[in-house]
């Protein structure tokens, strides 16, 4: 074996022992800023899979995306709603672990048969290399033009929605109750703390 | 059209061919060097900016500087160096000690790393990838963890609102930066920073895309300043609010990396300006002119060697007028509140880039000539 052909053998080893071992960790792990963090090296490394595939321009886009973006918004939401919270006892604890275990690894016995049974190696066109970049922005704008549009009026919902819910002084009512409901932004009187202490 | 200048790789490896080795052991010797270059120009980078951090600060405010440390203090940043090398390494006791570590490391590698794609020549770059200067905006996508990392793991508010603070700033600027270079890769139709070079290079500075993008070239820069942290826009560690944001608890070799990734993360983005926008190894003169009227070739190996040199030289001195420039920002302007930083990158940068965008888009289908069509 040649000397590219074996340090592609031991990349491919080490990323994929770290994808396997970090995705069991973000599952299992009771601490969930840890988990957020293993997601993110998760990605990397997915991110370098496809490195060794040879789509740089996917790998790089993987690590903009869900590295950059998503993994970081997670990290965002987490740190922002920091409460220490003892969460109330769930009834039944371990039945519903060994059933949901259960449920995973019927899923994975159905993969593992579906990688086995199916015959990979097929004639398909060569690798472009890195002609990919172009070859993906052609497709994006021709035959997948219309998947490509609605993705992006789907975002943009997704974002209006989240700015609606964000300002809550769009809602007079109440969702749930239909009473009404003030919920204007409550900020702090400009008023420095000194001053209105001796007021007082 | 473009000669194939010089190729060290090649030479390196016929070299060792030479000596009877095989081609696969002459390029398993030769991969780590370039890498080992770089690093070591990356980390003398960082010492250069130090001491002209100093030196530049200190006469902008009327004082000397260090001045004993070798000949007019050049050696100071190296003895910073070395006090933060042998300084205690402090873990607070009820700090997350694995992330606490981790946080700086994460930082620092992807801005190593992103020097795989600065060019300072036709072949004196580490690597050319094809998808070139995206890989410079995705892997500088990945330090906010490491931020928010070093953030969190500290158990320290000022450490988590630095953090915090941090990633905010980081997330929102790399949007209008990534369109902004978007405009630069649209007119010269490839991510590779070689190839972006090249289509500045016809007319000698003339050609240089700060003429043909100069919306692009001011919100480039105000964008990578931002993201390096730099005044007016250092708000993750504002001193006087924050004590030191998320580099609060750390002292010794994890404070330097911080420091380190700082300063690279400047220079880098230095050279990234004068590669997007002023013309990279360019002479302000075509070198190819400048042989005619010499009367030499082009490929002539003396020539060749002088071209390499002298684009070697044009990179830097670009990129260090920018680092004095930013510099002497940092030593002038005062700090944005974090409400204008926001607004000035949600409200007016992102519009702007948006807009320069587009008009480039269009000028490239009226002008296919001078846009690159």
């Amino acid at each position: 074996m040649t000397i590219a052909g074996t340090t592609e053998l031991i990349c491919f080893l080490v990323l994929s022992a770290i994808v396997v071992v970090g995705a069991l960790g973000v599952v299992l792990l009771n601490s969930i800023v840890y988990s957020a963090f293993l997601l993110g090296g998760v990605f990397m490394a997915v991110a370098g899979l496809y490195l060794l595939l040879n789509a740089s321009f996917v790998a790089a886009a993987q690590v903009l995306v869900y590295v950059g973006a998503i993994n970081v918004l997670i990290l965002f939401a987490i740190m922002l709603v920091n409460k220490k919270e003892d969460l109330k006892a769930i009834d039944r604890l371990n039945l519903r672990r060994f059933v949901s275990a259960g449920v995973c690894f019927g899923l994975l016995a159905l993969l593992v048969r579906v990688v086995v049974t199916t015959p990979w190696a097929l004639p398909g066109p060569a690798a472009v290399g890195e002609e990919a970049t172009a070859r993906i922005g052609e497709h994006l704008f021709t035959d997948y033009l219309l998947p490509f549009e609605l993705a992006s009026v789907l975002l943009l919902m997704a974002m209006i929605g989240a700015i609606v819910l964000a300002r809550r002084d769009v809602f007079s009512t109440d969702v749930a109750t239909g009473e009404v409901a003030d919920q204007g932004l409550i900020e702090k009187a400009r008023t420095p703390l000194l001053l209105e202490r001796r007021s007082s | 059209m473009v000669s194939p200048g010089l190729d060290l790789e090649l030479s390196f490896s016929q070299a060792l061919q030479g000596l009877g080795l095989s081609a696969q052991a002459a390029r398993l010797l030769w991969l780590p060097l370039p890498m080992l270059l770089v690093l070591v120009a990356a980390v003398v980078g960082v010492l250069v900016s130090v001491w002209l951090e100093r030196k530049i600060s200190a006469a902008v405010q009327q004082r000397i500087g260090p001045e004993y440390a070798g000949a007019l203090g050049v050696l100071q940043p190296i003895a910073d160096g070395l006090k933060l090398l042998v300084k205690e390494d402090i873990i607070p006791a009820r700090a997350d000690s694995l992330l606490f570590t981790l946080g700086p490391v994460l930082v620092v590698v992807p801005v190593i790393l992103s020097w795989l794609i600065v060019p300072f020549g036709q072949n004196l770059l580490v690597s050319n990838v094809g998808v070139g200067i995206f890989l410079w905006i995705s892997l500088s996508s990945i330090q906010p963890i490491g931020l928010l990392m070093s953030g969190y793991a500290s158990n320290n508010k000022y450490s988590l609102l630095g953090g915090l603070r941090a990633a905010a700033q980081s997330i929102s600027y790399e949007i209008p930066l990534a369109l902004a270079v978007l405009a630069v890769v649209m007119m010269s139709n490839s991510l590779s920073t070689v190839a972006i070079v090249d289509q500045q290079n016809g007319l000698g500075i003339l050609s240089w895309n700060i003429w043909r993008q100069p919306v692009g070239f001011l919100i480039f820069w105000i964008c990578a300043l931002a993201e390096c942290e730099r005044l007016p826009f250092d708000l993750p560690e504002a001193e006087e609010e924050l004590v030191a944001g998320y580099q609060t608890e750390y002292a010794g070799m994890k404070f330097a990396l911080f420091y380190l990734a700082g300063y690279i993360n400047l220079v880098l983005s230095a050279l990234l300006v004068s590669v997007l926008y002023l013309g990279g190894w360019g002479f302000p003169i075509p070198v190819e002119w400048l042989a005619g009227w010499l009367g030499q070739s082009v490929d002539a190996p003396v020539v060749q060697v002088i071209t390499g040199a002298a684009g070697i030289v044009m990179t830097v001195l670009k990129a260090y007028l920018l680092v004095f420039v930013a510099i002497l920002l940092r030593w002038t302007t005062p700090r944005v509140r974090i409400d204008q930083l926001l607004d000035l990158g949600w409200k007016f940068l992102l519009p702007l880039s948006l807009v320069n965008l587009l008009v480039t888009a269009a000028l490239k289908l009226a002008f296919p000539v001078a846009f690159g069509g």
